[in-house]
């Protein structure tokens, strides 16, 4: 089963991806559905083990304050350096209040997974060979923050 | 100037062990080139023609004698004893060995130094008005103001990663001395109807190869919401700004295709939901930021006995006397004056100083400006607080330490990238361009009668060497494998700034000073009285210039 990091353990994970170009019967199991395919389909879907993906150029507004009937949401970064999914978790997290898992994948890179976590990435489907330990490790590359953020909404200058 | 706290001390050496980690990553081959890239990119490295080259961020230009005698200790140690002011006041180092870069970092961080952000595709270093807090004309001192953006953009967990670069700049007068139109974001302090101060708040300016200059999307900015602005703007550019092609990538582009107006209403819509969160900024925590930029400890000096001296002195001593005219700048404590040591002396590339002058500088601010040196987006030094009583003497010690080139504001003192010699992205040198017009121009009467007249020279479209708001901006270009020159008129980073005209077709390398020399005498010609460069020019716009320039030999 791949693995996967959630919260600061490496975990196996069942989570299957339905490309956007899907046509046909959805198997069976959980499912990550494409936004567009929900948008469209979600009057003859079930939503009991489903949860969306939305891509890097999607906006989170297509969403909105339904996201609360998934228990997850991947936010896809179709490069790493492509950095809109950032904006994705916060206003998921900040302004619709998505209360159920945020998790990152695509081309996402350790170096990153810091930032990740403070925008409010809960677990993270890295792509192949990288090593999840040294990976795990990267979560806490600082223990000091300057801004607001969804894992610490106060800012330094608030906290002391 | 701002002392580290626990906190911010600990950000900057954790940030050391992580690239270390990153470093030690790459050179056992666990970490591919390209994912490397911006990683290193982010901490001011880059792969250049012969070597890396490191850029150290001096935020907001500030720094002190201990910073400088690192600074000397490390252009000794880790590369060939010198180092490069840019454009955007930070120093470049030109030669380090990348196995070596944590170990200069972490030297850094001893002296509350870092190289963060100071490239890639993130929120750069914040810069500002190298007078900021001496100059007679300012509202409010912008530095605390930069010193919270600081903070603010370090790390940004949502905005590391953006679809171009992200330039802000802060000014605190009217005037405007950092360029703050041609930058992703300008905040300037004004004075709203009731007395506060707060921010007037321009976006979308910009050089590089689509040169705009920034348009106002808000005339008043109460202080407290800086911060929430700031994301709102940045969050709409990240989320949609152009990502697949970087010359449309910057903000600028976004904002003239949505006109400055719609781009307002986006900005502010998103505001309004962030605009009370708690990254709200605090009474207390602008006042505790402001602590630290506190007037030193001046003396209470009658300001016309030293000046009648000054008088004196420069009667008896010419070189002097040039001196006080142009490197001088007025202080609004009396007694006080700020001196700017010009790194530009012919056959020195603009900018460059070595461990020694480092040094030199280092002692200078000590025994005359409380320690503090100030790093110019002209490239050059400042000592911002010098009693006019010790200028005679400082005058001497910076001659003798080569940085008293009484050449400031005038043609010789260059803005200059470091173009082919040094950078991979340029199309020329710009470096032999900026030596052959020293020389050629080396006539210090001739400069003076000048006047003011800034000349700009970038090796290539992205325009380090800010060659369109040059009065005279000079651009490197490559045609077919040889280097070419196109000279542009009429630029200026001033109040009223504006960008160059293209002369015409572009110049050889050994026809720059003949084509500078052109230009000059039809502005000679055609000048009323004390009008200077860039005031000819508009009134009597390109055409005599160019007839000038490409007339037929006879």
């Amino acid at each position: 089963m791949p693995k996967i990091i959630k919260g600061n353990q490496i975990v196996d994970d069942s989570w299957i991806i339905i490309e956007k170009d899907f046509d046909g019967e959805l198997p069976m199991g959980k499912l990550l559905l494409p936004l567009q395919y929900w948008l469209e389909n979600r009057e003859n879907l079930q939503l009991m083990c489903t949860g969306l993906w939305i891509d890097s150029d999607e906006e989170v507004e297509a969403i909105g304050f339904e996201a609360n009937l998934f228990p997850l949401i991947a936010v896809n970064f179709p490069a790493f350096a492509d950095g809109r999914g950032f904006s994705t978790a916060r206003l998921l997290k900040e302004r619709y209040g998505f209360t159920g898992q945020v998790r990152a994948i695509g081309n996402v890179i350790q170096d990153q997974l810091f930032y990740l976590k403070r925008c409010g990435f809960d677990s993270f489907d890295l792509k192949e060979g990288t090593n999840l330990e040294d990976a795990v490790a990267s979560l806490s590359d600082f223990s000091v923050t300057y801004q607001t953020s969804v894992d610490q909404p106060e800012p330094l200058f608030r906290r002391s | 100037m701002y002392v580290y706290n626990e906190n911010d001390q600990k950000i900057i050496e954790e940030r050391v062990a992580q690239f270390r980690g990153q470093t030690d990553r790459y050179l056992a081959g666990q970490l591919a080139e390209d994912e490397f890239l911006p990683l290193r990119l982010q901490n001011g490295l880059y792969i250049q023609r012969l070597a890396p080259m490191l850029r150290i961020a001096v935020p907001y230009g500030l720094l002190n004698s201990k910073q400088f005698r690192k600074l000397a200790h490390i252009a000794r140690t880790y590369d060939k004893g010198y180092c490069h002011i840019t454009t955007r006041q930070n120093i470049q180092f030109n030669w380090p060995q990348l196995e070596e870069v944590p170990d200069i970092l972490s030297e850094l961080a001893e002296v509350q130094m870092h190289s963060v952000q100071t490239s890639g595709n993130c929120i750069r270093n914040t810069t500002s008005d190298q007078f900021a807090g001496i100059a007679r004309d300012e509202l409010e001192d912008p530095r605390p103001w930069c010193e919270i953006i600081r903070q603010w953009s370090t790390f940004h967990p949502e905005f590391a990663f953006l679809p171009r670069k992200f330039k802000i700049a802060v000014c605190g007068t009217e005037g405007d001395r950092a360029a703050i139109q041609v930058h992703d974001i300008g905040l300037q302090l004004v004075k709203n109807d009731a007395g506060e101060v707060g921010f007037k708040v321009l976006v979308g300016g910009g050089l590089g190869r689509t040169p705009v200059i920034g348009s106002v999307i808000r005339e008043f900015l109460p202080k407290e919401d800086l911060l929430t602005y700031l994301d709102a703007i940045l969050r709409v550019y990240n989320r949609h700004g152009n990502r697949s092609n970087k010359y449309k990538a910057r903000i600028k582009i976004l904002v003239r295709a949505w006109t400055p107006e719609v781009f307002a209403e986006e900005v502010e819509s998103e505001w309004e939901y962030i605009k009370d969160s708690p990254a709200k900024l605090t009474d207390q925590e602008i006042e505790r930021v402001k602590g630290f930029f506190t007037a030193p400890d001046y003396q209470s000096i009658d300001d016309s006995a030293v000046e009648a001296e000054l008088e004196a002195l420069s009667e008896n001593n010419i070189a002097f006397g040039k001196w006080l005219q142009r490197n001088i700048t007025p202080h609004r404590v009396p007694g006080y004056a700020a001196v700017t040591l010009s790194l530009k002396p012919t056959g020195v590339a603009p900018g460059d100083i070595t461990d020694d002058q480092l040094e030199a500088v280092a002692d200078l601010s000590d025994q005359y400006s409380f320690g503090e040196i100030r790093a110019t987006h002209n490239q050059n030094l400042v000592l911002a607080d010098v009693k006019k009583s010790d200028l005679f003497e400082l005058w001497k010690k910076a001659k003798a330490g080569g940085f008293a080139t009484p050449n400031i504001g005038t043609l010789t003192d260059m803005i200059c990238c470091p173009g082919g010699d040094f950078c991979s992205l340029a199309n020329a040198k710009s470096i032999p361009v900026a030596e052959a017009l020293q020389r050629k121009f080396d006539d210090m009467d001739y400069v003076y009668d000048l006047g003011d007249l800034s000349l700009n020279i970038s090796g290539c479209m992205n325009a380090c060497g800010h060659h369109h708001v040059g009065n005279i901006g000079v651009l490197g270009v490559d045609k077919k494998g040889e280097e070419f020159y196109q000279v542009q008129l009429g630029g200026s980073s001033d109040t009223d700034a504006s960008l160059g005209n293209v002369l015409g077709p572009s110049f050889g390398r050994e026809d720059m000073p003949t084509v500078i020399e052109k230009i000059l005498n039809i502005y000679i010609e055609n000048r009323s009285g004390d009008e200077l460069f860039i005031d000819t020019y508009r009134r009597i716009g390109l055409t005599p210039f160019k007839e000038s320039v490409y007339a037929k030999d006879h």
